[in-house]
């Protein structure tokens, strides 16, 4: 067992177990803080997978926007649910199931496949030059420009919802603005 | 070197925790932080399909952009929709919210 193996394996236990105390935490605040500790072993996943940049932009994105974005609506909202009713709803227990046969499929689908035992053959170019060459593609009207620029505008648009459904009531019936 | 069936492992695991959040629990906030790790988990394997399968070519990595993009959407509209829910009915419980149910 090399080196890398004992990372991986030492990253995804970290990885799953703070999944699991994302669901299970009666405290949504744990709840968010071990979310960010889960998003944070991904980055670390991506780091192994030699994607220095999208680390980059997992911590940038998850860790720091959407993670500070979820903590302030669990403090917005502290005293809609308190911690000592029940968490989970009244059929968890299918759920359960069906995510446990859901695993279960998959690791059966993984047995079928008999690509999946290939070695990563190792990169050709440096990391800078992956950066450049994704940049670039980002924006070259034959490759990805399309997607690019619809998922900008899905983002914008997204921002510009997000502020208007946010607003409190009594401001928008203000402005004759009541939906 | 780490074999390709331990990311699919790994991820298909976080998935189907996430899916169990989503199904399971009752906090609205709690459902966003499920979907959130189901996006991860995909994400995982995106890189992980991009590095040992196809690494001469970058749309592994595009793809995952596109799917950071969507999931900040997401996690915008989601948490303003929980927040406009709360200032009008006074909860976040997804038993609660059931004004569309038929």
């Amino acid at each position: 067992m090399t080196g890398l193996q004992i990372v991986f394996i030492a990253v995804g236990v970290i990885t799953f177990a703070a999944a699991v105390m994302v669901v299970v935490s009666r405290n949504l605040v744990h709840a968010a803080l071990w979310l960010i500790l889960a998003l944070a072993g991904v980055a670390v996943l991506f780091v192994i997978l030699e994607a220095g940049f999208l680390a980059i932009v997992q911590v940038a994105v998850y860790i720091d926007a959407i993670a500070i974005l979820i903590i302030v609506t669990v403090m917005l909202t502290r005293h809609a649910m308190r911690d000592d009713e029940p968490q989970l709803n009244k059929t968890w227990i299918w759920s359960a199931l069906a995510a446990i046969l859901l695993f279960g499929g998959l690791l059966f689908l993984f047995n079928q496949v008999p690509d999946l035992v290939a070695q990563a053959a190792p990169l050709v170019e440096t990391d800078d030059t992956y950066l450049e060459i994704l940049g670039k593609s980002l924006v070259d009207v034959d490759r990805f420009v399309i997607p690019f620029e619809v998922a900008s505008v899905l983002l914008l648009a997204a921002m510009i919802g997000a502020i208007v459904v946010a607003r409190p009531p009594s401001s928008s019936s203000q402005e004759g603005g009541q939906e | 070197m780490i074999p390709l069936t331990w990311y699919l492992i790994l991820s298909a695991a976080v998935f189907c925790v996430g899916l169990f959040g989503v199904l399971a629990r009752r906090n609205a906030v709690a459902i966003l932080m499920g979907i959130e790790l189901m996006l991860n988990a995909v994400n995982i394997n995106l890189v992980a399909f991009w590095r040992y399968l196809s690494s001469e070519v970058i749309s592994g990595q595009v793809f995952v952009i596109i799917v950071f993009a969507v999931a900040a959407a997401e996690a915008a509209v989601g948490l303003a929709l929980i927040i406009s829910i709360y200032r009008r009915k006074r909860t976040i419980s997804a038993d609660d919210i059931n004004l569309m149910k038929w």
